[in-house]
């Protein structure tokens, strides 16, 4: 570590240089955090999926309803070990711009299916003993104030009026992860006070015995309904999220290409100050060789610049995201699992090194090629 | 004794042997060096005079192993460097050889004291060996009290000095100088010269010096004519 402040006193050669450099590296970082935070958010859905539950949703459309005989009839159907079913009320409270899920659920079957959420047991037997009741998962519950014992207005934009519910319980989720912004009342209580669509739910949600086996059922579900006025179409939860994260458009795709652009652009700006930097002071580089620093040590003290300024802007940058996503959903509802993995903090400052030496190889191996004669007769 | 004729015995610290160096410029070949032989003994102060252009500087950068000769040897204290490749060669000029340039050559991002570090760096010395070394070199060109100041922040005979001490603090085993005092005015100039006599003196080191200065050339126990590429002893004609 005694050449690391041979490499720290380059930088501070020309401050306002390396202050822009580290600042590019920065904004880059901001903008691959922000970006990286946005798509693990459009994804988080299909990450947390579990693996053995099955979406059965009308082969239509989605916003298509589904008979509530299919219950019985699924659970008839080899493979399958529990059913339970929810209807989108797509209504909101207070305001248009408050938007968070609410579905409406068949009480007896919901929780089972979901172990990732947790209910305290005395509120759960609050929630089923009371028809107007409603469980609201904590992340909303922070946002908007909401206690248990409150009650509290929901505009119904598809069926119309203004629906009051008594909050009889917080749920939590077991991982991070899990989407806590959902309110959940009870389906017998909609299908009683609704005008139209009575007897019917929005889609079921399947566990199957084996995961293995989870194709085989959907098929055999899906086989089962053909040809009846109300045909389904089945899937894995996993693959029912990422159909519904496609409808959001390719993020992925628009995400690797801003990104890709605005590395290349860093790369290029970076290749350069540091080509920039090597060509004015050729004959010092002449002059640790001439001490007897090696082609190669010369390399890595050129190299060592590229990655210090990397390192530090992406940190920066990085951190700034971090910051940023600590507020939580900046969208009012849209991405509810909006922040940043470790993981993903680790990707980003790779990816900065990684372009960082990019940026330096270059530079770097000029450095090493010169030859000292030639470089001491330009001093 | 220094020699020319390349005849010594094989003792001599440096000897070098039918040396030749052509630079190749567009499509003729220029013969700077043609069959130079030189002998130097231990804590020799010698001396290079010559015309601008008569291959001076050509010939320290063979001697520091900068540069390869296009024939012939040279051996420096037994070890023959015409045969060194590259990371061989660095690691050689670090053990053995100290230069001392014209124009200084400092590194401006860098205080005295970390200049004069820049060669031990390279060797196994722990931190406080290195400060210990640094000290004594620049306390040796009288610079003690300016261990944390910049190049920029010391006139030319400081940078000079402090170049020097740079040059001397891995204890080579010869100093090769090129001009030390030909951007100086001759206050400094005869500073400069009185510290590199003190140290052929006192430190009995080896010292080879290109000047163009008579007076520094006084300094030396031999002075040397580089001419038609060839090295030649007593009055020549610069
Ligand atoms: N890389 C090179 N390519 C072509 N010619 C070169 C090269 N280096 C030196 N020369 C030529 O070799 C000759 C000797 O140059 P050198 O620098 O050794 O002279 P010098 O005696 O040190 O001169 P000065 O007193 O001006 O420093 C000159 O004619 C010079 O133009
Ligand atoms: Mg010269």
């Amino acid at each position: 570590m005694k050449f690391f402040r041979l490499v720290w006193s380059n930088l501070l050669r020309k401050k306002t240089r390396t202050t822009l450099t580290i600042g590019s590296f920065a904004v880059a970082l901001f903008l691959f955090g922000l970006l990286v935070t946005i798509q693990t958010a459009f994804n988080q859905g299909v990450e947390v999926a579990g693996v053995d539950r099955l979406v059965v949703r009308n082969k239509i459309s989605l916003i298509m309803p589904l008979p509530l005989s299919y219950q019985q009839q699924m659970l008839q159907i080899p493979g399958v070990k529990a059913v339970t079913f929810a209807t989108w009320f797509g209504g909101y409270y207070q305001d248009p711009k408050n938007f968070f899920p609410q579905f409406a659920i068949q009480k007896e079957t919901w929780l089972k299916m979901y172990p990732e959420f947790q209910v305290p047991k005395d509120q759960w037997s609050a929630f089923l003993a009371d028809r107007e009741a409603c469980i609201v998962g904590q992340k909303t519950a922070q946002k908007y104030g909401i206690k248990v014992g409150d009650r509290i207005p929901i505009v119904a934009s598809i069926w119309g009026g203004v629906w009051e519910f008594n909050v009889r319980g917080i749920y939590t989720g077991v991982r991070t992860e899990d989407d806590t912004t959902q309110l959940w009342f009870r389906w017998d209580y909609l299908d009683e006070r609704r005008q139209w669509g009575k007897g019917t739910v929005g889609w079921y949600v399947v566990r199957v015995e084996n995961p293995d086996d989870a194709m085989a059922v959907a098929k055999a579900i899906d086989g089962r309904f053909a040809n009846s006025s109300w045909e389904t179409k089945t899937d894995t939860e996993r693959a029912f999220a990422a159909g519904f994260v496609k409808q959001m458009g390719n993020i992925k795709l628009l995400i690797l290409v801003i990104g890709g652009v605005v590395f290349f652009t860093l790369l290029l700006v970076t290749g350069n100050t540091l080509a920039m930097s090597v060509r004015e002071r050729t004959g010092e580089l002449a002059v640790l060789k001439t001490l007897g620093f090696t082609d190669v040590a010369v390399l890595w003290l050129v190299l060592g610049e590229s990655l210090l300024y990397s390192a530090q802007g992406g940190i920066l940058g990085l951190a700034a995201v971090k910051l940023f996503t600590l507020h939580g959903d900046p969208t009012g509802g849209f991405l509810p699992l909006f922040y940043l993995p470790p993981s993903k903090m680790i990707l980003g400052l790779l990816v900065a090194l990684a372009t960082g030496a990019a940026a330096g190889i270059i530079p770097a191996v000029l450095a090493m090629r010169l030859r000292i004669v030639d470089a001491l007769r330009r001093v | 004794m220094v020699r020319v004729d390349g005849k010594g015995n094989g003792n001599a610290l440096v000897q070098v042997r039918s040396l030749d160096k052509t630079y190749q410029r567009g499509s003729q070949e220029v013969h700077v060096l043609r069959g130079l032989n030189l002998d130097v003994e231990r804590e020799e102060f010698v001396a290079f005079m010559g015309p601008s252009g008569s291959g001076k500087t050509t010939l320290l950068n063979l001697l520091g192993g900068l540069d390869l000769p296009s024939r012939g040897s040279i051996t420096v204290d037994g070890d023959e460097i015409t045969h060194l490749s590259g990371p061989k060669l660095a690691a050689w000029r670090a053990r053995h050889v100290g230069f001392v340039f014209q124009m200084y050559n400092l590194l401006p991002v860098l205080t005295a004291f970390q200049n004069v570090e820049l060669p031990l760096l390279l060797t196994r010395l722990g931190k406080a060996e290195r400060r210990r070394h640094v000290e004594i070199a620049l306390d040796l060109v009288g610079l003690s009290d300016r261990l944390d100041h910049y190049p920029r922040q010391l006139s030319g005979g400081q940078e000079q000095r402090v170049s020097i001490a740079r040059a001397v603090v891995a204890d080579p085993t010869f100093l090769l100088c090129d001009e030390p005092t030909g951007d100086l005015d001759r206050k400094s100039a005869g500073e400069v010269m009185a510290l590199l006599e003190r140290l052929s003196a006192e430190f009995g080191k080896t010292i080879l010096m290109v000047t163009h200065d008579p007076r520094a050339a006084e300094r030396a126990g031999t002075v040397l004519h580089l001419e038609k590429g060839e090295l030649v002893e007593g009055q020549g004609t610069s």
